[in-house]
This record gives C-alpha cells, structure tokens and sequence, in this order.
C-alpha cells in the first residue's frame, strides 16, 4: 500500500498503479476534460500511461470550465462598436 | 496627477480610506484600461465592480444579444433587455453606475483577426467568456502582447480563476490544448448555478483591482478552484512549464488559432 495525495486528499492505493488506472479509480467522469498534474509538474495526456506513482506523490486534477453553456462561434455576425 | 472633485472624494471615499489603497491607489484605478471578453455570467459582476470602483476605460467585447436564459446569472442585464446586444445592455448600466468610466463596446467575436488589436488597447484583460477555442486565444494573445489577465472558468457548482503577469503561468501551463470538440460536457453535465458568476466574477474584479493597486499577492503561479456545495476553496500550486508552448522559452505557436468547439444545444437535448 502506498499513500498519495489526490486533490489535497490522502488515498491509500496499490502499486503498481500508473496515471491512467488513478484516474479510473478515482470515477473521473470525463478524462478529456481533466488536466493532470503530479508534484507540481504538468503530466502530458500522453505519458498518463507511463507515468507510475509511488509512495508520497501529490496529485491533482484540474477541470476544464467554462461558461456552463457552449455556444457557437459565429463568423458572420453584424459589427458594431458604437452604442 | 488626477484633481479629485468633492464629488468624487466622496464617491470613492471607502476606497480612499482603505490605507492600502488611499488617493494614489485610486488614482491607479481611474487611470486603468482594462477589457472584459464577454459581457455575461462573468463580464457582469466584473466589469459591474470595475465601473463602480471608478477604472478610467473598460472595454466590452460580445457578439450575443441578451437571451431570457441569460437573466438567471447574468445580472447586469434586465428583463427589458431580451434582444438587445449584450454589450449595449451593459454599457447603458455602467454608465448609469459611474458616468465618469469610459466604456468601449465591441459587439464582435474575438478571434484571431481582431485579438491583437483590441488588446493592445488596454492594460489588463479579464476573461468573461463560456467557451474554450476563446479562453485559449485570449490566453495566447495575452501572452504574445506581453499583457496580464484574469481567467475565469464555472461549471456547475464549480469555479476556478488565476491571474496571469508575464512570466508567470499560463493558461497552456495548465491545460496544454482545449479538449477535443467531442469531450465537452454535454447539456446533462453541464449548466451552472446562477450565484457561482457572481462569486467567480467578483474574484477577478478584486484581482484586477489588486493588479493595478499593487495590494497583496495576486494569484500567480496557482489556480483557485472552489465547489460551492461543499464551500471549500483550494489553491493549486501550478508551475511556469519551460516546454510551454506559447510562454515557454521554444514556443513552437507563433500565431493566433481558431479553433472549433462542438455545440451544446439545449432544444435538442433529451432529458
């Protein structure tokens, strides 16, 4: 067993145990939309799968957020700039 | 050296009074330019605060008009305005609020053809807008134009903003590329709780005001998320990454992008 934090919360987890199976553990609802870091340093999408933890590591996701809306990026839009 | 009138003593006396503001720091304040993208859940509260604190420009950038569905957050617009474009609705309220601040509207989408050019314009940007190929070319514009900004991000019950200065975190430090168009929350996971723009907004307001003033720490080199059903409030420490690629020392963007963003639409959402 090894202890990490994740999102400032301490986890007991079993190694080996790389980025990708933390995630899962941890029910991340849309790993495309979560950035991850572990001990201050950015974590590639790519590496995920490479990247093992071990035994005091920090750990935490960050959320894409936007507007809670999505629009549509219209181009042809009237310009005005003079109210 | 700004001649204060009796009226305007008055006005922002409660800034004057604070020691860490005072005259010079008001002063400050009404010298900023600052432009808010986005005239809506965020712009509001922000661009509100910063036209009641007396900054001298704001600059107002939204290509929407006001829509029913925007009244439940975005609260300087009113019921009267549905169908008016957002930026005349809020510049009409600025105004009323403080007839000193000058207010520029853009009733335009930022992209990459007219990005550069409305920023360099001001000294400080804050980022109000509800979409991610935006968040990116306002963060990649900032860094290129050498200018300092606020983001600001909701979601649901969430929030999550950070300030950036030259030199220190961008957004791309974070969260390297937007999310593929397919991996956006969809209409089930998404919406947000009205009073989280306000808490939000009124974060990078205070931050703008904090930049200009030179008060406290900004929050550089970290991004301050909370969850407003719990109330907790986290700062994570985030790095300025040497292999960034628009701030870090290789950049290999060099240029503006526009990217695309799938559509969340509610009408054809199933419940």
């Amino acid at each position: 067993m090894a202890k990490i934090i994740v999102n400032g919360e301490p986890q007991e987890v079993e190694l080996p145990l790389n980025l990708t199976a933390l995630i899962k553990l941890n029910n991340v609802e849309q790993p495309d939309m979560v950035s991850v870091q572990v001990n201050d340093e950015f974590a590639d999408r790519t590496e995920w799968d490479a990247i093992q933890l071990k035994d005091g590591d920090i750990v935490d996701f960050l959320y894409f957020m936007g507007g809670g809306q999505f629009i549509s990026i219209c181009k042809g839009c009237p310009k005005k700039t003079d109210f | 050296m700004i001649e204060f009138t009796e009226e305007q003593i008055h006005r922002y006396s409660r800034h004057i009074l604070l020691a860490d503001v005072g005259v010079e720091g008001q002063e400050k304040i009404m010298n900023a330019k600052v432009l808010v993208v986005g005239a809506g859940g965020l712009g509001a509260p922000v661009s509100l605060y910063l036209a009641a604190a007396g900054v001298g420009r704001i600059g107002l950038v939204d290509a929407d008009i006001v829509d029913i569905s925007n009244l439940q957050r975005q609260v300087i617009h009113f019921t009267k305005d549905v169908g008016t474009p957002k930026v005349k609705s809020a510049k009409e309220k600025l105004l009323a609020i403080n007839p000193d601040v000058k207010v520029d509207t853009y009733y335009e989408f930022l992209d990459s053809s007219n990005a550069l050019d409305i920023i360099r314009e001001y000294d400080f940007i804050v980022d109000g807008t509800d979409n991610f190929p935006v968040k990116f070319l306002i963060n990649d514009a900032c860094v290129m134009a050498g200018k300092p900004f606020s983001h600001g991000g909701i979601l649901r019950f969430n929030g999550q903003t950070f300030t950036h200065l030259p030199g220190t975190a961008c957004y791309r430090c974070m969260f390297k590329e937007p999310p593929p168009p397919g991996a956006v929350p969809t209409c089930s996971q998404a919406g947000v709780l009205g009073a989280i723009a306000g808490m939000l907004g009124t974060i990078q307001a205070a931050e703008t005001l904090k930049y200009f003033t030179g008060v406290g720490q900004l929050l550089t080199n970290c991004l301050l998320t909370f969850d407003a059903k719990t109330m907790q409030f986290r700062t994570v420490a985030v790095r300025h990454r040497d292999n960034c690629p628009v701030c870090g020392s290789n950049p290999t963007i060099d240029h503006l992008i526009d990217y695309e963003q799938a559509v969340c639409d509610l009408k054809n959402h199933e419940k």
